[in-house]
């Protein structure tokens, strides 16, 4: 037990806490670190790089569906085309680049010095990017998966795929369900016990709201897919049968297995971006958001709606109309907790004072493409409706009006948001416009036309067309629409890297915002928080304004832990102070798992047995050395051994 | 409350004491993860039972011996195990060490029938999807029981290390915290493979 000192941020402290918060400089403290704020940043940046190979190929499959009769691409080219853009959007892409920002804001957030597991995060970061070197590597040697990103059966069974392809995307989607297992238990436990002394689980950020629901569905359901993916390769290696009628398999099973995680995980690479406009939005607006605790029931009753919802991917597979009719019932009722956060939105830019900055833009169009995206869902979710536009480029523009809607363009805003914080510069606003408008025209340009191009018939992964079918002026259409998208995103890369360099400097808090994270120099430093602040509202800044009560925060003063590298931790609900948890350095045990683990699913992909054991035995010496109880963690009784 | 906090900072403990501390909360959401796990492949084996033609069940009556002492076996292990962690809380370590110890020869007896029975199978993984199955799903749990011996084997090496006391333990508390999961899993499979096609599931 000890009584924690309570102090007032001085130099002296804050040089104190750098010298032992500091990662070592140079390629040791590179490959070893474990702060959350280069992990979040590599995150992103390695998300931002899967976005431009994907979105390269998304290019070139519009090239080839520009016209008619086209012959840009062989069949089998396409087919691995829109399967690696598919795969890499929506794995490589929408979900990491949450896990990044949310790495990256959490603590910050939560008035913490670092997420519950430090090493699990960067952990999770490596298995990341070794699972998308590894989820390329059929695909640059001309072996990518070619059956789509759900990838159904039996056309992914060997019969009819003998290659390599559907090898590794097994074996890869299996390396990166580690990954997102460990991120999804680091958030769900940093949520419940790195916060703030006084920061209740009613005062928590929308953001924190939207990360841990999703974090809470991905450690149920990944395994879902995860297994799936394992039963696929088993059949395809060894002959098993789990998805082969004639051994008594059921082709449906993948299908069962693939939407029970597919589902869940659609709302997981949206809900923390909801929760990213839900925080950012208000500051625009200069008001609180409207009806917190509504939004943030409504993200928690999505998720728990969402798990009840899989089988309306599978309305064309001939299930009884029994079960038809009960998930579209369930389809239909989980759009309204989604519309309360619209109308929550709408009501935030209504009673507030909108100030027109990019990062406002961004959160606002992307509550009318939720709007468009939203409604085609809701169309599709009523079965005989369903039937008619299933596998139509009608829920092609569906999706593409949720993912880019929901998550791409809530992430620009958020990265116009942040980007002050992580660099102490803001981004070019001028830029910024061009930046918006490129994107938002280019978007809906290539993407509302495409509900007509599925209304009139067109089917979606055909590799061309013939002339004729009233399908090529609305094809141009979208390949044009698409390259001005590009063009936006582009422009958005630009300003990126050039406000890095020459961006007008930041100060603390620029955009005069109510959260923990403005309250901290930008850049932060190593440690976070110089002294653990203690938390009396919603809005910690805003306190003097919105007089909600007499209580204030308290940011200058508290408890100061520099006894070594040490956070606090509280209880789950009201966030009592419950102990101070010494933090793990450094440490290589991360990088050395990963590196087991891409050298076991290499050997298994080459059914290379003696590579995959010796790997195994690699992955059990990483586990050992990083479990190997210390004593500066306190895991080891200080008078023994 | 937390304002009081601040202005009288009463004392905390500092880094894990006994199981509580955040080792014990990661180990909890492994095992929420797993247990996902295992659900999905029991859901699996459900599905492919409603759906499958008559004689999908390769063995509409399984045999009780040696699946049923074995699973009594696995489960009085837990106990074993958790008379052992007591051991380590009291500070007495003999009786942690001959916990641990017994809990790994029960484990270890516990693999060797289960490969004494695949191996006294019919059938094997490829012959149909049931097959498929039960291999696929008892094999996935060996594999989690040879992860627990191995965690018990630590336990059993740290403690005769004498690194833990009676504070400090939070490995200990986790470690058998995965053994208890990796057992009662079992019961989940178990009654699967073994009691369902008695109540004419799949018959």
């Amino acid at each position: 037990m000890r009584t924690p000192d309570i102090g007032a941020v001085t130099d002296a402290l804050r040089t104190r806490l750098h010298a032992i918060w500091e990662t070592e400089p140079g390629w040791r403290g590179w490959l070893s670190t474990v702060d959350h704020k280069e992990i979040g940043l590599r995150y992103i940046v390695t998300a931002f790089l899967m976005l431009i190979i994907g979105g390269i190929e998304a290019l070139v499959i519009r090239l080839q569906l520009a016209g008619p009769d086209l012959r840009l691409l062989t069949p089998e080219q396409y087919d691995q085309f829109f399967t690696m853009h598919g795969m890499t959007m929506i794995f490589l892409y929408a979900s990491p680049i949450l896990s990044g920002f949310s790495n990256y804001l959490w603590p910050l957030l939560l008035g913490s010095r670092d997420m519950a597991f430090p090493r699990l995060n960067a952990f999770s970061y490596w298995v990341y990017l070794a699972a998308a070197i590894f989820l390329y590597s059929g695909f640059v040697v001309g072996a990518g998966p070619d059956d789509g990103w759900f990838n159904y059966v039996p056309y992914a069974e060997r019969n009819y795929s003998p290659g390599p392809n559907q090898d590794i995307y097994a074996l890869g989607m299996m390396l990166l369900g580690i990954s997102t297992t460990v991120g999804a238990a680091n958030f769900i436990v940093t949520a419940f016990k790195m916060r703030a002394p006084g920061m209740a689980i009613n005062r928590l950020p929308i953001l924190i709201w939207g990360t841990l629901t999703a974090s809470v569905a991905n450690l149920i359901v990944v395994p879902a897919v995860s297994l799936a993916f394992f039963l696929l390769w088993m059949d395809r290696q060894f002959g098993t049968g789990f998805f082969q009628p004639a051994l008594g398999g059921q082709p449906l099973l993948w299908q069962h297995l693939f939407w029970l995680f597919g589902h869940p995980w659609v709302y997981a690479i949206v809900l923390p971006a909801m929760g990213m406009v839900s925080d950012g939005l208000p500051v625009f607006c200069r008001r609180p958001l409207a009806g917190y605790s509504l939004v943030a029931l409504s993200t928690v009753a999505t998720m728990i709606l969402g798990f009840g919802v899989w089988v309306h991917h599978m309305f064309a597979t001939g299930l009884p109309a029994l079960s038809l009719s009960f998930f579209s019932g369930a389809s239909i009722i989980i759009t309204v907790p989604s519309a309360v956060a619209v109308f929550a939105w709408l009501a935030t830019i209504w009673t507030g004072r909108p100030v027109i900055t990019t990062a406002f833009l961004f959160y606002a169009s992307m509550i009318l493409l939720f709007v468009i995206g939203g409604v085609s869902g809701f169309m599709t979710a009523s079965v005989p409706a369903d039937w008619q536009l299933t596998d139509t480029y009608f829920v092609v523009a569906h999706i593409h009006y949720v993912l880019i809607g929901i998550n791409v363009f809530p992430v620009v805003g958020a990265t116009y948001f942040w980007f002050p914080k992580m660099s102490g510069r803001f981004l070019d606003e001028r830029l910024g416009r061009w930046n918006f408008w490129t994107m938002f025209l280019g978007f809906n340009l290539g993407f509302l036309p495409m509900h007509l191009t599925g209304l009139l018939g067109m089917p979606r992964r055909i590799w061309t067309y013939s002339d004729g079918m009233g399908w090529d002026g609305l094809n141009l259409i979208t390949t044009i629409g698409s390259f001005l998208f590009a063009a936006g995103v582009l422009i958005f890369f630009v300003n990126v890297a050039k406000s890095l360099r020459s961006g007008a400097p930041a100060n603390d808090n620029p955009w005069d915002a109510p959260t923990l994270e403005w309250s901290i120099p930008s850049p932060p430093p190593p440690y976070n928080f110089a002294v653990i602040p203690t938390i009396a509202s919603r809005h910690p800044l805003w306190e003097n304004r919105l007089q909600e009560s007499r209580a204030r925060s308290t940011l200058d003063r508290g408890m100061t832990l520099d006894h070594g590298k040490e956070t606090l931790t509280t209880t789950p609900m009201d966030a009592e102070p419950e102990r101070i948890v010494e933090m793990p350095e450094d440490s290589y045990a991360p990088l050395l798992l990963t590196a087991g683990l891409a050298t076991l699913f290499a050997g298994l992909a080459l059914k290379a047995w003696p590579i995959a054991g010796t790997s195994g035995l690699l992955v059990f010496a990483a586990l050992l050395f990083w479990l190997w109880p210390r004593r500066q963690l306190l895991e080891r009784a200080p008078a023994h051994g | 409350m937390a304002e009081a906090a601040l202005a009288r900072p009463g004392p905390l403990p500092v880094g894990p004491i006994g199981r509580a501390g955040l080792g014990f909360w990661g180990v909890a959401m492994l095992v929420a993860s797993e247990a996902a796990l295992f659900s999905y492949l029991l859901f699996s084996y459900y599905y492919l039972c409603a759906t499958a033609p008559a004689g999908w069940v390769l063995e509409p009556a399984p045999k009780m011996i040696p699946g049923l002492p074995n699973t009594l076996l696995l489960l009085s292990s837990s106990f074993v195990a958790w008379w052992g962690e007591k051991g380590v809380e009291k500070g007495d370590r003999r009786r942690a060490l001959i916990g641990f110890g017994t809990t790994f020869v029960m484990g270890t007896i516990f693999a060797g029938v289960q490969v004494h029975e695949w191996a006294g199978k019919a059938f094997g993984p490829t012959t149909n999807g049931y097959a498929s199955l039960y291999f696929t799903t008892t094999g996935l749990h060996m594999a989690h029981v040879v992860v627990g011996l191995i965690i018990l084997l630590c336990l059993f090496g740290w403690t005769a290390l004498d690194f833990f006391s009676p504070r400090r333990r939070i490995a200990v508390s986790a470690g058998i915290l995965y053994w208890h999961f990796v057992d009662i899993v079992w019961l989940f499979v178990f009654t699967t493979y073994y009691l369902t096609p008695y109540l004419g599931f799949g018959t």
